[in-house]
């Protein structure tokens, strides 16, 4: 068991014996969008409203798995002048302000340009807990993989509704800290009904490993949150924060969390 | 078990979600290979549909011009829609009608990709939506204008640059979402396995043909082929049929936009790609040192991509193609100078090869023949030509129209 999904599975037991729900909140932010000092205060504002898990994305020019808002997001960013050595220095900042895990979330060739040994190295180095890279299929992932085991990040698979069972059963096998579970067909931001097809869809990720697993897209309210206690262990909050953010500031993306975690 | 690699280039580098999706096509792909029935539906497709086979027309004013050297023009502007689109379209709208999908998206740069599948898509009773960059909407709006009327839906995209590679994110992003029920008609032979082996195999029908054209003509084969390289699609299709004659010398010619030196180009194995992946595939692209994409710049918009197909890479590194770039300014010299010529009108894609291959001549052995692969005509250009040559009477015609339509606007009748 690796220390995040020690980590994960202790918070989720503590919950459990004060009487809250067994779930837990992970949130979904792109570097430098709108800026590093608001990405600052909105880290801030989650991690004190109780945000569990914090992705952090690297923006990329060809963000082909997001939707129209963090494509948006990622465009934005790089055209302030977003470097990527920024984005690593401020993990590190984060991992040592805050007490909540970092994820960096990128494409394959913001690590392909770096060198995917050094990224990962440093990733490592940098104190981030995990990496998700959802256009590097774990075909292309081996080595990475390998390399991530050794120095101690999680590489962070993907479940997806269309994944036929033998391959659920390969990325289960290959998962680490937490597994991923892409509710629908399609990109981030549309609404996601939470209906019996994800609870089976669940279930069959259930099925195909051990590790805990964080349902994403399309996740927006309470509501939705609640629906997820006993069928997944992290609900991911991304896009709907994004759009807080952008109409009420950071202080809106505190009490938005403030209302998800009171369920 | 990664697949579709060409060296160390190509690969499927897909999210999860799409998985499934390319495994269909490629096993739908296989089988249509594998069965000489496809190919022969094909090619009767291609006969009584599009005018194949096209014509291998002696340029014999620049022939005699260059002191005898033999100049011959591959006529792909002669397809239906007027490019060698069609010869990938139609393919793959046989294999869309395989799969049982109902429903074809694609993306655009110069707009005759979209044509080309908006016309299959009517002919084969598809629905059709076709994403382009805003900035190619603008320029290409004659192309915009034959889509809709077609019966396509043209989506402006407005993210990133706004030109071809936005366009390819958006169409698969829609495809993420829709791949049930709808095949994504890639426009050029990159992206993720097993496009890039499949559209080079519908446009190997252009250099099977000129093989056996030239064969033909001059009783031997060719010493030099020129082809434009956008994404490269037309490029493999004339090279392939002659990978094993090593004494053909093969050339890609890419945009040289203002000029390598610039920075504003698309040249990326002519200049200073590197090895990246995006869009699905691994190849070289134009990129800074944290990966990146740059901005591209041709006054073609069909070659201002920032990748290129995974085996043209290869075939470069291989030492097998070489690789040039014409600049803008020096393309639209070519243009000119073919139609006063030989009275054909050249896509300003197709006259980087043109110009690339007039730039060499003289150079060339007495006794050269040389294939200029004629990728598409110039019709859709007529905006930005007129604009390059800075037409008088072309400026007058449009203020008159534009009058026109502002008195319409204004009196409000339709
Ligand atoms: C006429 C014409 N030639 C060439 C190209 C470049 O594409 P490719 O390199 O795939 O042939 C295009 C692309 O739109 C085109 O319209």
């Amino acid at each position: 068991m690796t220390s995040l999904e020690r980590h994960l599975r202790d918070t989720l037991t503590r919950r459990r014996q004060n009487g809250a729900a067994p779930i837990l909140l992970m949130s979904h932010l792109v570097l430098g969008y709108p800026s590093l000092e608001e990405n600052r205060r909105v880290i801030a504002a989650m991690v004190a409203q109780g945000v569990d898990l914090i992705e952090l994305q690297i923006p990329f020019s060809e963000p082909i798995a997001d939707g129209p808002v963090i494509a948006m997001a990622n465009q934005a960013s790089l055209d302030r002048g977003f470097r990527v050595e920024e984005g690593l220095a401020f993990l590190g900042e984060m991992v040592q302000r805050h007490a909540v895990p970092f994820l960096l979330m990128t494409y394959y060739n913001i690590l392909h340009a770096r060198g995917w040994e050094p990224f990962i190295r440093q990733t490592a180095a940098l104190g981030g807990s995990g990496l998700i890279v959802p256009d590097l299929p774990l075909d292309e992932a081996g080595s990475a993989i390998s390399l991530c085991r050794e120095v101690g990040v999680d590489w962070i698979q993907l479940m997806t509704p269309t994944t036929p069972e033998q391959r659920l059963a390969e990325i289960g096998a290959a998962a680490a800290g937490l597994c991923y579970c892409v509710a629908r067909k399609g990109v981030t931001g549309r609404q996601t009904a939470f209906d019996s097809a994800i609870y089976a869809f669940l279930a069959r990720c259930r099925a195909a490993t051990s590790v805990p697993l964080a349902l994403g897209f399309g996740v927006k309210t309470g509501d939705d949150v609640r629906n997820l206690v006993g069928k997944a262990d992290i609900a991911v909050v991304g896009t709907a924060a994004i759009e807080i953010h952008r109409t009420g500031g950071a202080e809106a993306v505190g009490d938005f969390f403030k209302t998800l975690k009171t369920i | 078990m990664s697949q579709g690699y060409h060296g160390a280039f190509g690969g499927a580098f897909i999210p999860e979600i799409l998985r499934e999706t390319f495994r269909q096509l490629t096993e739908a792909y296989r089988t249509a290979r594998r069965d000489p029935t496809f190919w022969d539906d094909y090619l009767r497709l291609m006969e009584n549909y599009s005018g194949r086979p096209t014509p291998l027309t002696l340029a014999e004013n620049i022939s005699q011009e260059f002191g005898g050297r033999r100049v011959y023009i591959k006529r792909e502007d002669l397809n239906h829609t007027g490019a060698h689109k069609a010869n990938n379209v139609m393919g793959q709208g046989l294999l869309v009608k395989r799969m049982g999908k109902h429903r074809v998206i694609a993306e655009t740069g110069a707009g005759q990709h979209g044509m080309a599948t908006a016309t299959m898509a009517a002919r084969m009773g598809l629905e059709c939506v076709i994403y382009m960059g805003a900035e190619d909407v603008e320029r290409q709006r004659p192309n915009v204008f034959w889509m809709e009327q077609l019966g396509a839906r043209v989506v402006p995209v407005t993210s990133g640059s706004k030109t071809l590679k936005d366009a390819i994110n958006e169409a698969l992003r829609d495809w993420v979402g829709s791949m049930d029920d709808t095949h994504y008609v890639l426009g050029t032979a990159c992206g993720a396995h097993p496009f890039p082996e499949m559209v080079a195999w519908f446009q190997s029908i252009i250099g099977e043909e000129a093989r056996r054209q030239i064969l033909a003509q001059e009783g031997r084969l060719p010493t030099h082929i020129y082809a434009c390289v956008g994404g490269g699609s037309n490029a493999l299709g004339i090279f392939q049929a002659f990978l094993e004659d090593t004494g053909v010398e093969l050339v890609g010619v890419e945009a040289g936009g203002h000029g390598l030196a610039t920075g504003k180009h698309a040249a990326r194995l002519a200049g200073d790609g590197v090895i990246g992946v995006a869009h699905g595939y691994k190849t070289y692209f134009l990129q800074d040192a944290d990966g990146q994409m740059r901005d591209t710049h041709s006054v073609a918009a069909g070659l201002d991509y920032v990748g290129v197909s995974p085996i043209l890479s290869h075939l470069r590194d291989a030492g097998r193609v070489r690789f040039a770039a014409a600049t803008d300014h020096e393309v639209v010299a070519a243009l000119k100078r073919l139609m006063r010529a030989e009275g054909i009108i050249p896509a300003l894609e197709s006259s980087h090869a043109v110009a690339q291959a007039l730039k060499e001549l003289p150079r060339l052995p007495p006794d050269a023949v040389v294939i200029i692969n004629l990728s598409g005509r110039g019709d859709k250009d007529i905006f930005t030509v007129a604009d390059a040559i800075d037409d008088p009477g072309w400026r007058h015609f449009i203020r008159a129209k534009a009058t026109q339509y502002a008195n319409r606007d204004t009196t409000g009748a339709t």
